[in-house]
C-alpha cells in the first residue's frame, strides 16, 4: 500500500526529498512541548498545544503527529529522541564545562593551590585555568590535530585515530538509531557486535582463501551473525509479543557468556596456548588500511559512511524505512493502515543486528585482528549514547560517533599529557548523556524554559528557537 | 505556577550547595602561600612506563601489584614514572604507541591481551625495552622480557596446608575466568592436596577443581563477589571448610561466605591469593590462614632496576620459590592454628621444589 502513498503525500511527507529539512523543522517545532519539566504526566496533551495559541501551528507532518497521541510504547520514544540541535550543543557546552572543573579539582596543583587560596588566590585560579586547558588542549591534540607531529602525516595522525574508533561507534549506533526509529529500545548492540565478532573472526582465522574473497567472507559472516542475533531479538517479540528490552538484554549475555565458552575451546585459541585469545587473522582477512600502515583507519571507516548514507536512504526514500517510521510512530495506526507490523519489526531488528555487526568486523578485521572476550568492549552499549546524542538520525549518528571517536582518541593524550584519569574522561561523556536525556535541565541552565511564565514567554522561545536553529 | 516554584526550589538548592562549597574552599584554603620558585626534586633522566589491560590500575590484581611496583622504582630509583590505562582492548596500541614516543625506557605491559601488541611495537622500536607481566612469546623478542611466575608452586604448599588443616576432610578452590594464569594456582593447589593424601595415607577431597580434566568451577569474571560467595556457600554445604578463591576481588565473596559460617559457629578458614591477604584484605583476618603470592611489585622493580642499570636482557623472570617471585605468605593471627609438624613439613616441601627434588607441573607453568 505504500507504494501507492508515497506519491500521495507531496509537500511535508516523510518520503518527501527534502525529509532531512522536514526532520529538523520536526524538532523545532518539537521544541515547544518537549523540554518543558511537567511534561512527564502532560505529555501528550502538551503535545499538540501551541502554547496558548501564541505559536503557529507545527508544520510536522501528520504521520510525526500521530506519534505524540498517547500510547504507550512510543511516547516516551519521542520525548527523548526529538531534542533539539541546540540542546544537543549546550548539552556539551555544559558538560565540558563541569568536566573541566571536575578536571581541576582532581588537579594536584590546584589542590596544593587550594592551601593558600587566601593568601594567593591568584595562583589557585590560574591553577584552575590551566589544569582545564590543559586537558582540552591535549584533548584536541590527541584527537584533531597535533602541532607537534612529525610533518603534516604526524599532525594528522590523532584525527586518523578518531575516524578509527569512530568507526564501529557509528555503525552499531546506526544501528540502534534504526531501530528507534521504528519504536524498538534495541539494547542489544553489545550482543549482536559479539555475534558478528565470533563468526567474522572465525572465518578470518580458521580459513584461508585468497586475498578479497577472504575478506568479503568475513564481511558477510560478520553482517549475518548480526542480522541472525538481532533478526532473532525481532522475530521473537513479533511472534510471542516479548518485550524487546529484555530479549535484547538477556540476548547480550548469551553472547558474552557463548563467547567465553568458545574461547576456552581449542578451537579458537592459538596452537600450542590456552589463553583465551584466538589466533590472529590472516591477512587476506583484514581489511585494507586507507592511508597506509601509518595509521590504523582501514576500509571499515568507508563502509561505515556508506551505511549512513543507506539508513538515511532507507529511512527518508524507501518505503521499507517509511514502514519502519510509521511502525514507530504509531504501530497500531500502521497495521489498520495495511502495513505488516510484524514483518517490519523483525526486518529493522535484523537489519539494526547487520549494522551492529559491520561494528564486530571492524573490531576483528580492522584494528584488533584477533577475537577476545574484549571485543566489543562497550561499544554496544556507547552506541546507544551515540544514537541518543545524534537524535536518531543517519547523519547525526554519524557525527556523533566521531564525538565519542574524539574523546576516546584524545582520552589517551589526556592521561599522558596531564596525568588526567581516562575516567574523568568518561565523566565528561556521560554528563552529556545526562543532559541529552534531560533537555529540560540544559534549558533551565541556560534559562530557555519556554513555560515559566505564560504569556510573554511565547515569544521568547521562538527567539531561542531560532537561535537554536543558527547555532 | 507550579513550574516557576520548581525552578525557584531548584535554583536554592543549588545556591546551597555551591555556598557550602565555598565555605569548605575557605577553610582549606587559610593556609601561607609557597615562596616562588620551590624547585622540584631531581629525577634521573631513565624512564620506566607501564600500560594497563582494561582492568585499570585499581583491579587489586595483577595491573595494580605491577603499577605499585614501578612506583616503588619511582621512590626508590628516582626514575620517571609514566603511566596509562586501557579502557578497551582498542586502547592498547595507541596507549602503546604513546609510550614509546614519550621516550619511555622501558614500558611494562600487563597481561597476555596485551602481547600481540606488545610484540608489534618492539619489532618496530628495538631500542625501546618492554616487560610483560603473565605472559611469555613462543618465540623470544630480543627487546622483551617476559615477567611468569611458577605459581604452582606456591600453591602446592597452600594445597598441603588446607589438606593438613581441614577437620571435615574436604577444601575446595574456585577461579575467576578460565585462563592458565588462574589454572595454574588450582593445579598446583590440587596436587598439594595429593600430595598430602599420599603422605598421610588419608582421603582430602578437593571440590572446584580436577586437574586431569583441566576443569571446575569458575564464577565467570573478576568482578561479581556475589556469584563468589554463591559458589563457596556450595561449597560449604558440601562439607568443605577451608577455600581457595583465585577470583581477584571476587575472593571477598567467598570471605563474606566464611565469615557467615564462621559466625554461624563452623571453623572454616579462606587462603588468598595473589597477595598477602592478611594485609590487603584485612576485613577477612580472622579466618585468613595463608596466601598464595605472586611477588609482581618486586618483579617490575627488579626488572627496572636492571634495565636502568645496562644489564637489560630478554631472558623471561620466572617467580618461583627459590627467587621468591612466588610465596606462601605467613600464617598473622592462625598461627597457633597451624601444628609445628606441619610447618616442619611445609618447609620441607619447600626446600624439595627448591632442590628440584619435587617436581610441581601445570599445564599453565611457564616453560623456560
Amino acid at each position: 500500500m505504500t507504494d501507492q502513498n508515497e506519491p500521495q503525500h507531496p509537500g511535508g511527507q516523510p518520503t518527501d526529498p527534502d525529509a532531512d529539512k522536514n526532520d529538523a523543522d520536526k524538532h523545532h517545532a518539537g521544541k515547544h512541548h518537549l523540554p518543558t519539566p511537567a511534561e512527564e504526566e502532560t505529555a501528550a496533551v502538551v503535545s499538540l498545544d501551541t502554547a496558548g495559541g501564541a505559536m503557529e501551528p507545527s508544520a510536522v507532518p501528520a504521520t510525526a503527529q500521530s506519534g505524540k497521541i498517547p500510547g504507550p510504547p512510543e511516547t516516551l520514544v519521542r520525548r527523548i529522541f526529538t531534542g533539539s540541535g541546540m540542546v544537543s550543543v549546550l548539552a556539551v557546552l555544559l558538560a565540558l564545562i563541569l568536566g573541566g572543573l571536575l578536571i581541576a579539582l582532581t588537579d594536584k596543583q590546584v589542590g596544593t593551590t587550594a592551601t593558600y587560596l587566601l593568601a594567593r588566590p591568584t595562583d589557585f585560579l590560574s591553577a584552575v585555568w590551566s589544569a582545564a586547558t590543559r586537558s582540552y588542549v591535549a584533548l584536541f591534540q590527541g584527537s584533531v590535530f597535533n602541532p607537534r607531529g612529525a610533518g603534516i602525516a604526524g599532525q594528522i595522525a590523532p584525527l586518523m585515530e578518531t575516524l578509527t574508533i569512530a568507526t564501529p561507534l557509528i555503525t552499531a549506533g546506526l544501528g540502534v538509531a534504526l531501530a528507534f526509529r521504528a519504536g524498538l529500545f534495541n539494547i542489544g548492540a553489545q550482543g549482536q557486535i559479539i555475534m558478528a565478532g565470533i563468526l567474522a573472526a572465525w572465518a578470518g582465522f580458521a580459513l584461508h582463501l585468497p586475498l578479497g574473497l577472504h575478506l568479503l567472507l568475513v564481511l558477510v559472516a560478520g553482517i549475518i551473525g548480526g542480522a541472525f542475533w538481532g533478526g532473532l531479538v525481532g522475530y521473537l517479540k513479533a511472534r510471542t509479543g516479548a518485550h524487546e528490552v529484555i530479549l535484547t538484554i538477556m540476548f547480550n549475555y548469551i553472547a558474552l557468556y557463548l563467547l567465553r565458552y568458545l574461547l576456552n575451546t581449542p578451537a579458537f585459541q592459538r596452537p600450542g596456548e590456552t589463553n583465551p585469545i584466538s589466533p590472529v587473522l590472516d591477512a587476506s582477512a583484514a581489511y585494507p588500511q586507507i592511508f597506509g600502515s601509518q595509521y590504523r583507519l582501514h576500509l571499515g571507516f568507508l563502509l561505515a559512511i556508506a551505511a549512513t548514507v543507506f539508513v538515511w536512504w532507507l529511512l527518508n526514500r524507501s518505503t521499507v524505512g517509511f514502514e519502519f517510521r510509521a511502525v514507530g510512530a504509531n504501530p497500531k495506526a500502521a497495521q489498520t493502515a495495511g502495513i505488516n507490523v510484524s514483518r517490519s519489526t523483525i526486518l529493522v531488528m535484523a537489519m539494526a543486528g547487520a549494522l551492529a555487526g559491520l561494528s564486530g568486523v571492524a573490531q576483528v578485521a580492522g584494528t584488533e585482528k584477533v577475537l577476545t572476550d574484549g571485543v566489543a568492549a562497550t561499544y554496544g552499549f556507547d552506541a546507544i549514547t551515540v544514537a541518543l546524542l545524534g537524535r536518531s538520525t543517519p547523519w547525526g549518528t554519524f557525527a556523533a560517533g566521531l564525538l565519542f571517536g574524539a574523546f576516546r582518541a584524545g582520552a589517551v593524550q589526556m592521561q599522558i599529557q596531564t596525568g588526567t584519569p581516562i575516567d574523568i574522561v568518561l565523566v565528561v561523556q556521560s554528563l552529556i548523556v545526562l543532559f541529552i536525556a534531560a533537555p529540560p535541565l540544559v534549558r533551565a541552565v541556560f534559562g530557555l524554559n519556554p513555560r515559566r511564565k505564560k504569556r510573554p514567554t511565547a515569544g521568547k522561545t521562538k527567539t531561542a528557537a531560532t537561535t537554536g536553529g543558527a547555532a | 505556577m507550579k513550574n516557576s516554584l520548581r525552578a525557584n526550589v531548584k535554583r536554592g538548592s543549588l545556591a546551597g550547595v555551591a555556598s557550602v562549597g565555598a565555605a569548605a574552599l575557605l577553610l582549606t584554603g587559610c593556609g601561607p602561600a609557597p615562596q616562588a620558585g620551590t624547585p622540584t626534586a631531581t629525577a634521573s633522566d631513565y624512564s620506566g612506563c607501564i600500560v594497563s589491560d582494561s582492568g585499570g590500575f585499581d583491579d587489586q590484581s595483577f595491573n595494580q601489584s605491577s603499577y605499585e611496583g614501578l612506583k616503588k622504582a619511582e621512590k626508590d630509583l628516582g626514575i620517571k614514572v609514566n603511566q596509562v590505562e586501557s579502557k578497551s582492548n582498542n586502547d592498547f596500541e595507541p596507549n602503546l604507541r604513546a609510550m614509546v614516543s614519550a621516550g619511555c625506557d622501558l614500558t611494562v605491559t600487563v597481561g597476555f591481551l596485551l602481547g600481540d601488541a606488545t610484540k608489534k611495537h618492539a619489532e618496530a622500536n628495538p631500542d625501546s625495552h618492554f616487560a610483560i607481566i603473565d605472559f611469555g612469546f613462543a618465540k623470544p623478542i630480543a627487546n622483551v622480557k617476559p615477567i611468569i611466575y611458577d605459581t604452582a608452586q606456591a600453591a602446592f604448599m597452600a594445597g598441603y596446608l588446607a589438606a593438613a588443616s581441614t577437620k571435615t576432610g574436604t577444601v575446595a578452590t574456585f577461579g575467576g575466568i578460565k585462563i592458565p594464569t588462574v589454572t595454574i594456582f588450582m593445579d598446583g593447589y590440587a596436587d598439594g592436596v595429593k600430595y598430602y593424601n599420599e603422605k598421610k595415607g588419608k582421603d582430602v577431597k578437593l571440590l572446584g577443581w580436577d586437574k586431569a580434566k583441566q576443569d571446575g568451577s569458575f564464577t565467570g569474571d573478576f568482578e561479581k563477589q556475589d556469584k563468589g560467595k554463591q559458589l563457596t556457600q556450595n561449597f560449604l554445604d558440601q562439607g568443605a571448610d577451608v577455600v581457595m578463591p583465585v577470583a581477584g576481588p571476587v575472593g571477598k565473596g567467598a570471605g563474606a561466605a566464611l565469615k557467615d559460617a564462621k559466625a554461624a559457629g563452623k571453623d572454616v578458614k579462606l587462603i588468598w591469593v595473589d597477595s598477602d591477604g592478611f594485609l590487603t584484605a584485612p576485613d577477612y583476618k580472622d579466618i585468613m590462614l595463608s596466601s598464595v603470592m605472586k611477588q609482581m611489585g618486586t618483579a617490575v622493580e627488579t626488572v627496572v632496576k636492571e634495565d636502568k642499570e645496562g644489564k637489560f636482557t630478554n631472558e623471561p623472570y620466572i617467580g618461583t620459590l627459590a627467587n621468591e617471585g612466588v610465596q606462601l605468605a605467613p600464617f598473622h593471627d592462625l598461627d597457633s592454628a597451624v601444628p609445628a609438624e606441619v610447618k616442619t613439613e611445609l618447609d620441607q616441601i619447600k626446600k624439595d621444589i627448591v632442590d628440584g627434588k619435587l617436581k610441581v607441573e601445570s599445564a599453565a607453568s611457564p616453560k623456560a
